[in-house]
């Protein structure tokens, strides 16, 4: 319609309505060089996995229904994946070299490792979500005791409301404790440092490893049967303190390494001391890191049963005061309902799990949320804030500018 | 330009930090007192711990002297109590937990590190944390109520078909449900899952820490991405993958309320690790603190004591082992 032909060997301009076969070599020869794709996935390659998977599922269901006395989910799934291998194996050396069939072999098992960590992950929330659920879905469970529950009480009495008050009291007394000593100990090895650094953090990792149970009976011998007072949400929080300290510790290490010596430097220069230099530059910028490594331990600290087994004792009513009184925490009521013979009560356990898994995941989401950034990095709001700022300070200084000029 | 020139040779790197001295202020004197006093509490803790479990169980030691680590039975009241049944025990049910685990997670850190797309590692990373996380209660919950009767038939298919020609697995009790319940094995399996997360976040900060240009280097040659993984990243986190194996077995030796959980106690070494019954020190103390006073506490504080020197051991060991290697050279400091 409009086309021109130009003679001058430019490129022609073409509408949609230009004749495909006139203009189709010119196109072709004019297009654009084509960037190859270097990684992807190919078509065979997808059809080899899908045929695998489909070949391997057929020949396991045919062993394990037909032919052999086989039984159990678990080994219907190991079988299937060992025959998944050997069909990819094979189906692969047919169309490719052996160097190549290895390496996508590699690839396919190192992919199912990441799948089967997923698949375990969402297993155990599934899992204790849908068994949890009956007991769970009550309003009682959450409001009300255990205090007027028998074996035999229907499900719509008794909850965890007292375990969960202890559980909330023993971190937030354990916390109290942990963070402070346990950032104090990383601010020590990382900007005091000396001969003493190292041993200190060969003795973090070590007890980081501390068996959980062995802090509760650390406690257990100090506290109960040394210094004589009774099992308590205070002696649980100390030995939740024990565990969660070296937590702490080595994440606000790794945290506090990462902020850059410049600062301290800067902070040096303008004539500050040590200690406002720590305090005022380097734990603030490492703050959003920090606060990951405090929620992460408390993450691991509330769900911790041994050293509570062993220091706070059991009961059945609210207590809300940890420092006088047996105070009950979820992971020791699950522990303890758990092991009855009434469905009810197993029901119960595993409605306060889904309520320990609860706080574990909203803590663990709190960390990474805080802690996307590194250290010193601005969030997008402090970043807003900044610019907001300098506008207003250009704007005043362009105000004054201008009054000047009008005095003047 | 020229100025470079007139330097004298005498300053050996020009790259070199200055020596600040500063003389201290009696502010920041009691600041690193109060630091250092933080940094070595973890001594005082860790040796309080000892002190007080040996103050306790010395009770315990007295009355039975070295029979302790002799015998087998665990009856208090008669003094008859030791930890030879426990701790072999105990031992079996980390090493069967290393077997299952280590495989896995060492293909799962290979994985997050070299095979993961970008975009995604983030996220493995926090996945792996979060397994790490999840209470070892849920953990116990999960293995005893989801697992082990699905996994049930994989160990009966085993005690039958290879318990032949491996006497250990075979199952002495008969062809009957309970008798491949409770075992060392499903306690171990329980475990294992309890210590992928350790084992593979350690290999793979290891593994992601491989020097890019030795990779590069790998790639240039012509080398496939296994052959690269094979050749520079395995090699060069070998230390940091002994050390994390080494640190997961610690962790699985005083895993406590899963195994609490799942086993029917017993106190015999069988070796047959698929039969009903099993027991470890930590498991020992949880379940018996509750109906003990007295001598049989103090028994129970000298289990702990070995327990905790134990893994102490194990723990110091893995981290000489890691930072003696290449790959923790740069990180311990």
């Amino acid at each position: 319609m409009a086309t021109t032909t130009d003679q001058t060997g430019k490129p022609r301009m073409t509408t949609a309505l230009d004749l495909p076969t006139a203009t189709a070599t010119a196109t072709a020869a004019a297009a654009p060089e084509r960037r190859l794709r270097l990684g992807g996935v190919t078509r065979a390659e997808v059809s080899t996995l899908g045929g695998a998977l489909l070949g391997s599922l057929a020949l396991d269901w045919m062993l394990y229904e037909r032919l052999l006395p086989f039984s159990g989910a678990q080994g219907f799934l190991l079988c299937w994946y060992l025959l998944f291998l050997g069909f990819c194996y094979a189906l692969g050396s047919v169309q490719w070299d052996p160097q190549t069939v290895r390496e996508r072999l590699v690839s396919v098992v190192a992919w199912s490792a990441g799948l089967l960590l997923l698949v375990i992950i969402a297993e155990q929330i599934g899992y204790i979500a849908i068994r949890g659920w009956h007991a769970a879905s009550h309003g009682n469970f959450l409001t009300q005791d255990m205090d007027h529950t028998a074996a035999h009480s229907p499900i719509t009495s008794g909850g965890v409301l007292h375990a969960m008050i202890g559980s909330l009291e023993q971190l937030g007394l354990a916390t109290l404790f942990a963070v402070p000593l346990g950032i104090a100990a990383a601010v020590f090895m990382s900007e005091v440092g000396g001969r003493a650094a190292r041993p200190v953090r060969t003795m973090v990792e070590a007890m980081t490893a501390l068996p959980s149970i062995v802090a509760g009976l650390f406690v257990l011998g100090v506290v109960i049967l040394s210094l004589g007072l009774q099992a308590s949400g205070f002696a649980a929080s100390l030995a939740l303190t024990v565990m969660m300290m070296p937590i702490v510790t080595r994440a606000a290490e790794v945290v506090i390494r990462l902020v850059p010596g410049t600062l301290r430097e800067a902070s040096y220069a303008l004539g500050a001391s040590q200690w406002r230099t720590v305090w005022n530059v380097v734990l603030p910028t490492a703050r959003p890191g920090l606060v990951t490594a405090v929620v992460l331990g408390m993450a691991r600290g509330v769900g911790e049963t041994s050293p509570v087994l062993l220091t706070a004792g059991f009961t059945t009513r609210v207590n809300a005061n940890p420092f006088s009184g047996h105070q009950v925490s979820l992971p020791l009521y699950i522990w303890n309902y758990v092991k009855q013979p009434y469905p009810d009560m197993v029901s119960r356990a595993f409605a306060a799990a889904l309520v320990l898994m609860a706080i574990v995941l909203v803590l663990f989401v709190t960390a990474r949320v805080l802690g996307g950034r590194r250290p010193g990095a601005l969030s997008r709001r402090q970043r807003r804030r900044i610019a907001r700022d300098a506008a207003a300070r250009d704007a005043v200084v362009r105000e004054t500018a201008v009054r000047e000029a009008a005095t003047r | 330009m020229t100025s470079a020139v007139l330097v004298p040779h005498s300053q050996p790197s020009p790259d070199e930090p200055r020596v600040i001295s500063a003389p201290a202020t009696p502010g920041d004197r009691i600041f690193r007192g109060l630091l250092r006093a933080a940094g070595l509490s973890v001594f005082v803790i860790m040796g309080l711990i000892a002190l007080f479990l040996l103050l306790r169980g010395s009770d315990a030691l007295r009355a039975t002297g070295w029979s302790f680590f002799t015998e087998q039975r665990w009856r208090t009241e008669t003094h008859q109590f030791g930890i030879a049944a426990v701790l072999p025990d105990g031992l079996l049910i980390a090493v069967i937990a290393l077997l299952v685990s280590v495989p896995v997670s060492l293909t799962a850190a290979v994985f997050v590190s070299e095979y993961a797309p970008v975009r995604l590692r983030g996220a493995l990373v926090s996945l792996v944390d979060l397994m790490a996380a999840i209470p070892s209660i849920v953990y116990g919950l999960w293995g005893f109520y989801f697992l082990q009767p699905r996994i049930v038939g994989v160990i009966r298919w085993m005690a039958l078909h290879l318990g032949g020609f491996l006497p250990f697995l075979k199952v002495r009790t008969g062809d009957i449900g309970t008798s491949y319940t409770s075992s060392t094995f499903i306690a171990g399996v329980i475990v294992s899952l309890m210590i992928i997360p350790i084992v593979t976040s350690l290999s793979r900060e290891v593994f992601s820490q491989a020097p890019q240009g030795e990779r590069e280097g790998a790639y240039a040659l012509g080398s496939t991405r296994w052959g690269m993984v094979r050749t520079v990243v395995l090699p060069f986190g070998r230390g940091g993958m002994i050390g994390a194996v080494m640190l997961g077995f610690g962790r699985a030796m005083g895993e406590t309320i899963a195994v609490a959980l799942v086993i029917s106690p017993a106190f015999k070494v069988t070796g047959h690790v698929l039969e009903n019954g099993a027991n470890s020190i930590s498991a020992l103390i949880a379940l018996r603190f509750s109906e003990s006073d007295g001598l049989s506490l103090s028994a129970l504080m000298a289990a702990g004591l070995v327990l905790f020197t134990l893994t102490l051991l194990v723990n110091v060991l893995a981290g000489l082992v890691i930072s003696r290697s290449r790959s923790g050279a740069n990180t311990a400091d």
